[in-house]
């Protein structure tokens, strides 16, 4: 395919822009062009044809089966759209007076008194943009606490070995040393290596659960005392909560801070598809360092980490989504999740596919390619890019660290009985491909737009600009 | 597996090797076949502080990325400026492509000689 600048012809044209209505004002000498830009020329009808043959390329959640779960995309339903899209809530200012943004008000209030409820903390805030946003201000929080208590000698934030990069990324931000602690046989918290890594100089423990390989952690109330007990406080990544919520809540594992992905758990589009939200909850012995709080009462706002309350709209398809749901549809969407991938789990388990762990799994879990990997040649990386012949996206890849040749499947709440049997299907054809003609792996994907990528000259010398040919 | 008989070897699998007092630090073959193809690398800077058995470098693969540790507690006193444009040599010759120098060494991890790292049981 063409690239649009490929596709250029002097002269073409489109309309979009209507005439300026103001005065043109001029730049400073200095700072003006010396030369026309180059951008391409087309008329609209190009332009239009350019980007439906760029649609028609692209795998999405609407397109086929997208087991990559709510870390990347789960179905978000139209009616979060259509709430989004209310011209109350999009044509407001941030410094509107409170009288005429009520409406704006009353959802984040509402916001705020269900998914506290359902983390079983007491005070939220929607300022974080994302997930790792909101990590580096629940992490600001924790600080924020320990020095006002004059406990400055905390420089120290643990972290299992199975956790999101993000976690120990977020510490380092907050100027925190990382204490990476191992997992045990299972991919969960070590209790005895956790003991020995909290003390005196933890600040706080992070911590998903269920975990990135799929399990819920059964020591869990023992985790949070050992860190309690520590001084520290406990961060719960709310990476996956799509797996527990309306069944188990952070705030009664011990928990004191949690973030959530509102752009994951509670269906709101992201990756490329629009902004995230990731607002953080905290018990109320916290409350008072969240940015609202202290500018109600005039104090300091040590945790302010964006202007006015984040990005509204994805909270407005947030609350429709829970609104919806309701109570019940909540706790049966987490159960739909969790069933819908030990389904899968069995259906692969049952077909061939080694897993890494074997358990009964939460929503999602993680296959081991290492046998295939060394008895054939053929990795986790042969097998992802032959599933792409299949109409579907692969899963995750090479992660979790902690297992080698990871696949890690997550189905989500959305897929049917159906449509998880014939994913199976195409999964045991790939794997039968990958024992009888193992060679052929790797020239996998073959009925692509694109086959398969340098992935190592894209990366070591990536082209990321357009270079018109010299005439 | 090429291991050559003359450097010494960490359990996480880095090679070292000694002269006068400075020591030599790189990866082995069979941590730059685990890894795959790198295309980043991270060094210390001249004059850091490094510590046995933690981490003084990353590397970056197609895959992800990895800490590498340092087998002895000293200053880093020169860098292999050349793998930063050229991470592909790790790949290409493992042996010749060295992470850094280190002196003023005070301590050191468990290392093991070639046919001990041979013998040692391995997963990526």
């Amino acid at each position: 395919m063409k690239l649009i600048f490929e596709q250029s012809h002097p002269g073409h044209k489109s309309q979009f822009l209507p005439a300026s209505d103001v005065p043109a004002a001029a730049l400073p000498e200095e700072l003006a062009r010396k030369s026309a830009l180059d951008l391409p020329e087309l008329t609209e009808g190009e332009l239009a044809r350019h980007y439906e043959a760029l649609a028609q390329q692209v795998h999405g959640v609407n397109k086929g089966f997208y087991p990559l779960g709510s870390c990347t995309m789960k179905y978000n339903p139209r009616i979060d759209e259509d709430a989004a899209a209310l011209p109350g809530f999009t044509g407001v200012h941030p410094l509107q007076s409170e009288t005429t943004s009520r409406g704006c008000r009353e959802v984040l209030r509402q916001a705020e008194e269900r998914l506290t409820a359902v983390t079983g903390m007491d005070r939220m805030t929607f300022q974080p943009a994302a997930g790792a946003h909101g990590e580096y201000m629940g992490l600001l929080l924790i600080k924020a606490y320990h020095e006002r208590r004059g406990d400055k000698n905390r420089t120290k934030v643990i972290v299992p070995d199975a956790a999101h990069g993000t976690n120990p990324a977020s510490a380092a931000m907050c100027g925190y040393q990382v204490v990476s602690i191992p997992s045990d046989a299972n991919g969960l918290v070590d209790l005895e290596k956790l003991r020995e890594a909290a003390g005196p100089d933890t600040a706080a423990l992070m911590l998903t659960n269920p975990n990135t390989v799929g399990l819920f952690d059964p020591n869990i109330l023992e985790i949070t005392r050992i860190v309690h007990e520590a001084g520290g406080l406990c961060y719960y990544d709310g990476a996956n909560l799509n797996a527990v919520m309306g069944w188990a809540r952070p705030g009664d594992m011990g928990f004191d801070v949690v973030h959530l992905n509102l752009h994951k758990t509670f269906a709101t589009p992201h990756g490329g598809g629009g902004p995230g939200s990731g607002p953080v909850g905290c018990k109320a012995f916290l409350a008072g360092f969240l940015p609202g709080s202290a500018l109600a009462t005039g104090g300091e706002a040590p945790c302010q980490v964006r202007a006015f309350h984040g990005n509204f709209l994805v909270v407005v398809k947030a609350l429709a989504y829970l609104d919806t749901l309701g109570g019940e549809g909540i706790r049966e969407a987490a159960a739909q999740a969790v069933l819908n991938a030990n389904y899968l789990m069995h259906l692969l388990r049952d077909g061939g596919y080694p897993m890494a762990f074997d358990h009964t799994c939460m929503h999602e879990f993680v296959i081991t390619l290492e046998k295939l990997k060394h008895e054939k040649d053929v990795s986790a990386l042969d097998v992802a890019k032959a599933l792409l012949d299949h109409g579907m996206h692969p899963p995750t890849m090479y992660f979790p660290l902690i297992v080698h040749e990871a696949l890690m499947v997550e189905p989500t709440e959305t897929e049917s009985k159906e449509s998880l049997e014939a994913a199976a299907e195409s999964y045991l054809e790939v794997l039968a491909e990958a024992n009888e003609n193992p060679a052929d792996m790797h020239s996998r994907p073959l009925h692509t737009y694109v086959r398969r990528l340098d992935e190592v000259t894209a990366a070591r010398s990536p082209i990321v600009k357009y270079e018109a040919p010299i005439a | 597996m090429n291991i050559p008989a003359e450097l010494r070897y960490t359990k996480t699998h880095e090679w070292i090797k000694e002269e006068n007092g400075i020591v030599t630090v790189g990866l082995s073959d069979f941590a730059q076949q685990e890894l795959g193809d790198l295309v980043f690398v991270n060094l210390p800077q001249v004059g850091d502080a490094v510590t046995a058995g933690e981490a003084f470098a990353d590397v970056e693969s197609v895959k992800a990325v990895s800490d590498v540790y340092s087998p002895v507690t000293g200053a880093v006193c020169e860098i292999n400026e050349a793998l930063l444009d050229a991470p592909e040599s790790i790949n290409q010759d493992p042996y010749g492509a060295w992470f850094i120098r280190v002196e003023n060494v005070t301590g050191t991890v468990e290392t093991l000689s070639a046919a001990e790292y041979e013998a040692m049981p391995k997963e990526g």
